[in-house]
C-alpha cells in the first residue's frame, strides 16, 4: 500500500518540479527559517515523538544541530516521519531538506539514487535476535530457520548474502510494518528477527512482552554506516550538515560539554578558538555567523552527550559506544580539523 | 466567386461532422501533447538529480530471498525473475481465492433465500458481519490467528503425517514416480471421454427425452480410469512426509500461515459480496418461471439448475466479474502480512534499486495486463450465457 503512496508521490514530484539549482535548498531554508527534516516513523533512541509530539533522538539530535547552527534555536526543525520505503523519494523530490533517519551509506544511494551522504552519526552493523528459550548461541547455529526482516532496506539483501555465504538455508518473513513484524516474531512465526543492532535492542526494550527473554546474537553480519543525507546538487548545503555533525564530535573530543561551553570561550587552546568562533572564519566559510558551534554544543550537546541521553547509558537501550566512541577511545568517530 | 466561397466555408463550419471531426483531432491532439509533455519532464527532472532511469536494473542480481515460491528462485537470480515470482505468487492466491470464494459465495447467496429461518439468518448474519469490516482488519485477524498456533515442538498433530503450526500446514506428498505420466493421460483421457458422454447424453435426451445421469457416469469415469492406471502400474506410493529437523519440518508440502491467512481472508471478504450478487441474481427470475418448472413436474433441485440459475447468471455474471477484479487487486494487501506477492517483491525492488517510477510503473502494467485479461475471460462468457434474440 505504502509502495503506491509512495510510487505516486515520486511520479507527482519529479513530474511537477522543476530542475533544482545549485545553492537552492541553503538559501530556500534560510529563506523559510526551519529545516524540513525526514526521520523514523518511530525508533527510540534515533527519531520517536514523545506523548506531547516532541520528537527526540540521535538522528533527530542531528536535524536539531543543523537548526541551532543555522538558526540559533534547535526548534526551528520539523519533522517528516518516513518509511523506509518512502525516505529516498521523499529526499530526492524536495519534500524534505534533509534525512536523518537511520539510513546506510551505500554506494547506489550516494550515486545513481541522487544522495549526498555527510558523516556518518552512528556506526551500525545487522544483527540477529532470538528467543532465549531457543537456545540459539550463534548467528552459526541459525540453518533452515525462518527469519523475520523488514522489507525495502539493506537488510533483506545482508541477509541472503549471509546465509549464501555460510551456505545454509532459511525461510525470510517479510512484513511491512514495523508492529506487525515484531509482533510476528513475537507469536513465534519467526525463529529469528534480523535488523541493525540498535534496533533490535531497541525493539527488546520496547516492545517484548519480557525483554530478558529474548537475547541479540554476538554477529554481526554486515557493515551500516548511518549517515545524514542530502540532494546532489547543493553543496553549500551538504557542508552544512556534514560539519554540524563533524562540530558535535569535535565537541566531544575537546571536552566541551553544553554545561561548560560558556567557560569553554576563554580557552587558550586555539583549537577550541576555532571550534568555538573565538577566532573567526569558520562560520563565514560555511555561510552561517560565527557562533554556530557554541549554540549547537549549548542546545544539543556534544555527541557524547546526544548518545547518552538517546541510546546509551543515559537512556531505556543503554547501547555501549563501541564503534562509535571517539578515535582516541578505540571507536571510530573522527572529525576532520576545524580550521 | 467569392461570395460562393464564403458560402462553402460557412457550410463546411456548420457541418455537424465536420465539427465532431474537428474536435476529436483537438483533443486526440491534446492528450498527447500532455502525455509527451509528463514524460519528458520526468525524465528530465530525474536527469537533472542523478536518479538512473531505464529497466535495465530488471537484469541484474537480485541479491534478496522469497520466502515461497513456486518456481525455483535464489537470491542470485535476477530482479526480473524475483518479479516474475511476485507475480505467480499474486496469480496462485488470486485463482484460488476467485474458485473458493464463488463456492462460498453461491452456497450464501443461495442460504439467505433458504426457507429454512436459521440458514437465512445465519446467511444474512454472514454477508452483514463480513461486508462491513474493513478486509485489512480482517487479514490482520486471520493472520493473527494462523500465528498463534503452537510452534513447530509442540505441532498439532492430527494424523496421516499432518502437522500444523504456526509455521503452517505441512501434509505428506507422493515422491515423482513415472508411471504418473501414464496416470495423468488416463485422467486426461476420461475428461475427454467424458465430454463425449455428456455430448451423446444431451442429444439423446433432445431426441427422446430419456436422461442419461451423464455426470455421475463421467466423474466415475475421471476418478476410476487414473485409479486403474494407478493401480496397473503396481500403485507406487513413496511418501515425502514433514518431519521435524532443526527449526521446522523438512520435507511434504507446505501451506504457509501467510498465504492460507491471505487466501482465507480475501475469499470470505468477497464471498460476502458474491453472495448478495447471486442472491440478487437469483431473485430476478419472475417465481412464474419456477412455479412453471414445478408444475411440470421437475424437482426443486432440477428447478434451481436447469431453469433458475442459467436465466439468473445473467444478471449475475457482470457484476461478478468486478467481484473477481477486486480480489485480484486486493491481493497486493499481502504486503501488510509478509505473503511475497508481486507487490512486496517490488517493494524490495524498489528500495534496493531506488528506482521508484519504473518499479510503480512495473506493478501497474502488470495488474493493467491481469485484470483486463480477467475482465475480457468473463465477457466472453458473459457474452456465451446471455440471452440470444433473433
Amino acid at each position: 500500500m505504502n509502495l503506491f503512496k509512495t510510487g505516486v508521490a515520486a511520479l507527482a514530484a519529479v513530474v511537477c518540479a522543476l530542475p533544482a539549482l545549485a545553492g537552492q535548498t541553503f538559501d530556500s531554508v534560510k529563506a523559510k527559517g526551519f529545516v524540513q527534516c525526514g526521520v523514523n516513523l518511530g525508533l527510540y533512541g534515533f527519531s520517536a515523538p514523545d506523548d506531547k509530539g516532541n520528537w527526540s533522538g540521535l538522528d533527530v539530535d542531528a536535524c536539531r544541530a543543523v537548526a541551532a547552527g543555522l538558526f540559533g534555536d534547535a526548534a526551528k526543525v520539523k519533522y517528516t516521519p518516513l518509511s523506509a520505503q518512502q525516505r529516498l523519494p521523499a529526499l530526492q523530490s524536495g519534500e524534505i531538506d534533509m534525512l536523518a533517519r537511520n539510513t546506510t551509506w551505500t554506494l547506489s544511494r550516494d550515486t545513481s539514487n541522487g544522495l549526498n551522504f555527510t558523516a556518518v552519526n552512528y556506526y551500525d552493523g545487522q544483527g540477529f535476535m532470538v528467543a532465549r528459550k531457543a537456545g540459539v548461541k550463534s548467528a552459526k547455529d541459525l540453518n533452515g530457520a525462518t527469519v523475520c526482516v523488514l522489507p525495502g532496506t539493506t537488510t533483506e539483501q545482508n541477509l541472503s548474502d549471509y546465509f549464501r555465504a555460510t551456505k545454509m538455508q532459511f525461510k525470510p518473513v517479510v512484513i511491512e510494518k514495523n508492529e506487525e513484524l515484531t509482533s510476528a516474531f513475537f507469536s513465534g512465526r519467526c525463529d529469528a528477527i534480523s535488523s541493525d543492532a540498535s534496533q533490535l535492542a531497541a525493539i527488546r526494550a520496547n516492545e517484548s512482552p519480557n525483554p530478558d527473554d529474548f537475547v541479540i546474537l554476538p554477529e554481526l553480519i554486515s557493515k551500516e554506516p548511518l549517515a545524514p543525507a542530502v540532494r546532489q546538487g547543493d553543496d553549500q548545503w551538504m557542508d552544512l550538515v556534514r560539519w554540524s555533525l563533524f562540530a558535535m564530535i569535535a565537541a566531544e573530543e575537546k571536552g566541551i560539554t553544553s554545561k561548560n561551553v560558556d567557560q569553554m570561550l576563554t580557552s587558550a587552546d586555539p583549537d577550541v578558538k576555532r571550534l568555538l568562533g573565538v577566532t573567526p572564519g569558520n562560520g563565514k566559510a560555511l555561510g552561517v555567523d560565527e557562533a554556530w558551534v557554541v549554540r549547537i554544543v549549548k542546545q544539543v550537546g556534544n555527541y557524547g552527550e546526544s548518545f547518552d541521553r538517546n541510546v546509551g547509558k543515559g537512556s531505556k537501550l543503554k547501547i555501549e559506544r563501541g564503534l562509535n566512541a571517539l578515535y582516541s577511545n578505540g571507536g571510530l568517530l573522527y572529525a576532520p580539523p576545524f580550521k | 466567386m467569392p461570395m460562393e466561397r464564403g458560402r462553402r466555408v460557412r457550410a463546411l463550419l456548420y457541418s455537424a461532422r465536420f465539427r465532431a471531426a474537428v474536435y476529436q483531432v483537438v483533443v486526440v491532439a491534446a492528450v498527447v501533447a500532455l502525455g509527451w509533455y509528463l514524460v519528458h519532464n520526468t525524465l528530465a527532472n530525474l536527469a537533472a538529480r542523478g536518479i538512473a532511469t531505464g529497466l535495465s536494473f530488471l537484469g541484474r542480481e537480485a541479491g534478496f530471498d522469497i520466502g515461497e515460491s513456486p518456481i525455483p528462485f535464489e537470491a542470485s537470480d535476477s530482479y526480473l525473475r524475483a518479479l516474475l515470482v511476485g507475480l505467480l505468487n499474486t496469480l496462485a492466491v488470486a485463482v484460488t481465492g476467485i474458485v473458493l470464494a464463488s463456492l462460498l459465495g453461491l452456497t450464501v447467496g443461495i442460504g439467505r433465500l433458504s426457507r429454512n429461518w436459521l440458514v437465512a439468518r445465519l446467511a444474512t448474519l454472514y454477508v452483514e458481519a463480513v461486508r462491513n469490516v474493513p478486509l485489512l482488519l480482517q487479514l490482520f485477524v486471520w493472520y493473527g490467528l494462523v500465528t498463534a498456533l503452537p510452534g513447530p515442538k509442540q505441532a498439532l498433530q492430527p494424523g496421516l503425517g499432518v502437522v500444523l503450526s504456526n509455521r503452517g500446514l505441512k501434509f505428506p506428498l507422493p515422491h515423482w514416480h513415472d508411471s504418473y505420466v501414464a496416470v495423468l493421460a488416463a485422467l486426461l483421457a476420461a475428461v475427454a471421454a467424458a465430454l463425449v458422454l455428456r455430448r451423446w447424453a444431451l442429444a439423446r435426451q433432445n431426441r427422446t427425452g430419456q436422461p442419461f445421469p451423464w455426470l455421475p457416469a463421467g466423474l466415475g469415469l475421471m476418478l476410476g480410469l487414473p485409479l486403474l492406471v494407478f493401480a496397473a502400474a503396481g500403485a507406487p506410493l513413496d511418501w515425502d512426509r514433514p518431519v521435524l529437523a532443526g527449526f521446522n519440518f523438512r520435507g511434504g508440502a507446505t501451506l504457509s500461515p501467510e498465504f492460507a491467512a491471505l487466501l482465507v481472508g480475501l475469499s470470505v471478504y468477497t464471498s460476502s459480496f458474491i453472495a448478495e450478487i447471486v442472491r440478487s441474481g437469483i431473485l430476478a427470475v419472475p417465481a412464474g418461471q419456477t412455479e412453471a418448472a414445478l408444475s411440470l413436474g421437475l424437482t426443486r433441485g432440477q428447478t434451481l439448475r436447469l431453469v433458475v440459475l442459467p436465466q439468473a447468471l445473467r444478471v449475475i455474471v457482470p457484476p461478478l466479474t468486478s467481484q473477481y477484479l477486486n480480489l485480484t487487486k486486493n491481493s497486493s494487501l499481502a504486503v501488510a502480512i509478509g505473503y511475497p506477492d508481486l507487490v512486496s517483491v517490488a517493494n524490495t525492488t524498489i528500495n534496493q534499486t531506488g528506482q521508484a517510477v519504473e518499479g510503480v510503473a512495473v506493478v501497474m502494467s502488470v495488474f493493467l495486463v491481469v485484470s483486463l485479461s480477467l475482465s475480457w475471460l468473463m465477457n466472453w462468457y458473459n457474452a456465451k450465457v446471455a440471452l440470444v434474440t433473433r
